[in-house]
């Protein structure tokens, strides 16, 4: 017959029996402890307000040269889109060359080189959009690739490695954002990477300092006392395309529903 | 093991045991799980530092202010204020060692990109100093009557 | 100039770096896949379910699907951006993503087929190289022979009757684990598109299966086809030889054989064809009345910018036309030829719908892009992803199935 007392006691003694390999595996995992740390670094994002933007475009420019995406090619890291709604209720998009030169022409690409005319008084509302890489918290372009040569860092950014990248494509293919595209020069994978080489030194991304509007900013969602963070955590802020369940880190102010 | 039977066995082990070996050759050292986890992190870590390493081109006006404060302060004080020696100066890259002097856009297109009349009503363009670059002083340069380091003074006086 | 902008014409608006990044190489793809699987799975309702009247196609369509294999890794090899790196998917696979499991299916698989086939021959390697050995003084062609065979027996010299019928289970067995193999290396290829969630004309649990049902379809209409031809240079053949050897089988025999086996056959492609297209159109049917948000530009995608290829020359040419023409009583070889022509376009339509047909549209939903198939190669990227690469990537297992044949006589027995 087994008395309370030693039942308490024996259910006591296997439970902390038990407890104590377990707690032994958490306290000396170093991955865990290496996860920890890592919480202290940073996690990149980026704020977006499309009521601050004008279309300059020199966001796209300055992203180009510091990035080395060659001017010309009809392919960029960041690029700002145009939305007009018209009073029959269409919304007419379009972003020539992505915006390098900004938005030269009043009248809408509609492809083929061709431009539709929109007369002033028919416009019922018209903004701009920035894009670039949402550098997602589940990145689906990382998920797909084959040999593991893109990658995210610690820090939430979503990097190419150029020398393993085998040009298969498909993180392209899996982006629902549309931001990656083949590097004309290297022939492998490309995209914005938040200008990792200048975040990690403590500056600005180019796009961020090229802008003279404020509509871009960068920070990290990990320090409190960030603006940025601020902005995020107290304003209203949308991301795109939430329904791909990719968790998108590029935030932004004033989106409106015609944006894709 | 007798039975001629498992002969394309000992082949497929084979292949097997090769491929191993050219793992062991090819993949770099330094290639394993990272902080994300196998599906989001694996990587060549070696890689992180060559993206780190890319050279910064563009400085920024803090970067400007020392040798040129001049410059800069008649921009800070300036509605212009906002925009970066760079965008029409730059990049200034290894500056002065390399290049010596940095190339000025002076282009009709370079202003036109803020300053084409857009009239987009839910967008701070639409508020903007516009033009339609079809029909103002076409043929000008926008330098010659306005200062772009001060918009409100008068432009270049060659 | 971009990758993908040589071919790639944008309408309405886009987003700047979409473009047609997947082109014929990828049609391809799952094509020569799907005939690989295909054959193997004709090859094995002979040896596994032992369905008789398939005897005379299914040495034929396992050596032919063993000559199709290299060629599923072509396309994907004359595609890639860094092709000399496509290794790497071997040396670092990274098994979240469907195309890393490509390497280890694909040598399973291969090493499977080699296997069977080794058992298949084995006999006539052995018999082959001990002929050449008893020549004395061998030339060097000889020579080279010899020792060929000599490896290929891989030192296993008995053909007993006993170690004969141990090849016959070890096939048996072989064939019966190559199924699910073969089936998984074609219905991962539907993986590959059916997964990427970034595209809504791609993403369906349905897309493996109903890659599958269509590999099986072409795998067994090219076997069909490809019987019939050799069967017709046989026949030629065999009347000159005639008149010297008279033992040979005659005319008629040679062509009631022919006639017999092809109209079995084609029932199981009717079979997998009934299976295919009900899948297909299931899929259709569920995105039409679901109509979630990227149904209004599927649907001016489906019914009008990419009619004709959808519903004409898939559905009506390449499905209904056959379907009926194998149904009519009384399968001639002529027309049974013209329905599995018929057949592999429907299949070849398919691919090309889903691939370039799934980047018709840009992931914006309010542009489209119109891919226009490089025809002359003016670089060496419109050679490799345009119709000179197509070509090459058809014509290969043909010339390797030439070689095959060579080394491993795929109508020996029927001399």
């Amino acid at each position: 017959m087994i008395s309370r007392r030693s039942f308490c006691k024996k259910s006591l003694l296997i439970a902390g029996g038990l407890a104590i390999p377990l707690s032994c595996l958490e306290l000396f995992d170093p991955k865990r402890l290496l996860a920890e740390k890592d919480e202290k670094g940073a996690r990149w994002v980026f704020l977006v307000d499309t009521r601050k933007c004008v279309g300059c475009g020199f966001c796209v420019k300055g992203c180009k040269v510091e990035n080395e995406v060659p001017y010309d090619a009809n392919v960029t890291r960041t690029w700002v889109e145009r939305y007009v709604v018209t009073k029959d209720g269409k919304t007419h998009i379009d972003s020539p060359k992505g915006a390098r030169d900004g938005f030269p022409n009043k009248g809408i690409d509609i492809g083929h080189g061709k431009l539709e005319e929109i007369k002033d008084e028919d416009i019922e509302k018209a903004f701009f959009v920035p894009k670039l890489c949402n550098q997602c918290d589940n990145p689906p372009c990382v998920q797909v690739c084959p040999v593991g040569a893109t990658y995210q860092t610690a820090d939430g950014v979503v990097l190419v490695d150029r020398k393993w990248c085998i040009g298969c494509g498909y993180c392209i293919m899996g982006c629902p954002y549309g931001v990656r595209f083949f590097h004309p020069v290297f022939h492998v994978a490309e995209k914005c990477n938040f200008c990792y080489h200048r975040i990690t030194k403590g500056m600005q991304t180019a796009c961020v300092d090229s802008c003279a509007f404020g509509a871009r900013r960068v920070g990290n969602l990990r320090d409190p006392e960030d603006p940025v963070t601020k902005v995020i955590m107290t304003e209203r802020v949308n991301v795109l395309k939430e329904e791909y369940g990719t968790k998108p880190q590029v935030f932004y102010l004033g989106l409106s529903k015609e944006v894709k | 093991m007798k039975s001629h039977v498992w002969r394309p066995l000992v082949v497929v082990l084979a292949v097997i045991a090769l491929v191993l070996v050219a793992r062991e050759v090819l993949v770099p050292a330094d290639f394993g799980i990272g902080a994300r986890g196998y599906m989001y992190g694996w990587h060549r870590a070696g890689n992180e530092q060559q993206w780190k390493d890319v050279k910064v081109k563009y400085k920024t006006a803090a970067f400007c202010k020392d040798c040129h404060p001049d410059k800069y302060d008649e921009m800070k004080e300036s509605p212009h204020r906002n925009i970066n020696c760079e965008n029409c100066h730059g990049p200034a890259l290894n500056h002065p060692d390399d290049p010596k002097s940095l190339t000025i856009d002076r282009s009709r297109e370079l202003c036109a990109r803020c300053h084409t009349r857009l009239p987009y009503p839910n967008s701070g363009r639409g508020v903007m100093k516009g033009i339609d670059p079809k029909t103002h002083n076409v043929g000008l340069d926008c330098v010659t009557c306005h200062w772009p380091h001060d918009p409100r003074k008068e432009g270049h006086k060659r | 100039m971009v990758h993908g902008e040589a071919w790639t014409i944008k309408e309405f608006f886009t987003y700047p770096n979409e473009y047609i990044y997947w082109t014929i190489q990828i049609v391809m793809y799952p094509f020569m896949t799907g005939l690989v699987a295909g054959a193997f799975v004709l090859s094995s309702l002979y040896h596994v379910f032992g369905v008789k009247q398939l005897k005379g196609i299914a040495r034929f369509s396992l050596v032919f699907s063993f000559a199709l294999l290299p060629v599923a890794m072509l396309p994907l090899l004359m595609h890639l951006q860094q092709p000399l790196r496509g290794i790497e998917v071997m040396l670092t696979p990274h098994f979240t993503s469907a195309i890393a499991a490509f390497g280890i299916v694909f040598s399973t698989y291969g090493m499977i087929v080699a296997s069977e086939l080794w058992f298949v021959f084995r006999k006539h390697f052995v018999e082959t190289a001990l002929a050449l050995k008893a020549i004395e003084g061998r030339t060097v062609l000889q020579q080279g022979q010899y020792l060929l065979f000599s490896i290929l027996t891989l030192g296993a010299w008995d053909i007993s009757h006993d170690a004969l019928e141990a090849d016959e289970r070890a096939v048996k067995k072989l064939a019966a684990a190559g199924i699910p193999v073969a089936c998984f290396l074609h219905g991962y290829a539907g993986f590959i598109f059916g997964s990427v969630k970034a595209n809504a004309l791609w993403m369906t649990p349905l897309m493996p299966v109903i890659f599958i049902c269509s590999a099986v379809v072409s795998g067994i209409a090219l076997c069909i086809l490809t019987y019939i031809l050799t069967m017709e240079i046989r026949k030629q053949l065999s009347r000159r030889r005639r008149l010297a050897h008279p033992e040979l089988p005659s005319m008629d025999e040679l062509k009631s054989a022919e006639a017999h086996v092809v109209a079995m056959t084609s029932r199981y492609l009717l079979m997998f064809m009934v299976a295919a297209i009900t899948l297909e159109l299931l899929d259709l049917i569920f995105r039409g009345y679901t109509a979630v948000k990227s149904w209004d530009i599927l649907r001016s995608v489906i019914y009008e910018r990419d009619f004709v290829n959808i519903f004409v020359v898939q559905y009506g040419l390449g499905n209904l036309v056959p379907f009926v023409l194998f149904l009519i009583p009384g399968l001639t070889i002529r027309r049974a030829a013209v329905g599995t022509v018929l057949v592999l376009l429907g299949v070849f339509m398919m691919r090309w719908n889903v691939v370039i047909g799934g980047q018709a549209f840009s992931s914006s939903f309010s542009g489209f892009m119109h891919y226009v198939l490089p025809l002359w190669p003016d670089s060496m990227e419109t050679l490799k992803e345009g119709l000179v690469g197509a070509l090459i990537v058809a014509g290969v297992p043909f010339c390797l199935f030439y070689l095959l044949n060579k080394v491993m006589p795929v109508f020996k027995e029927t001399h």
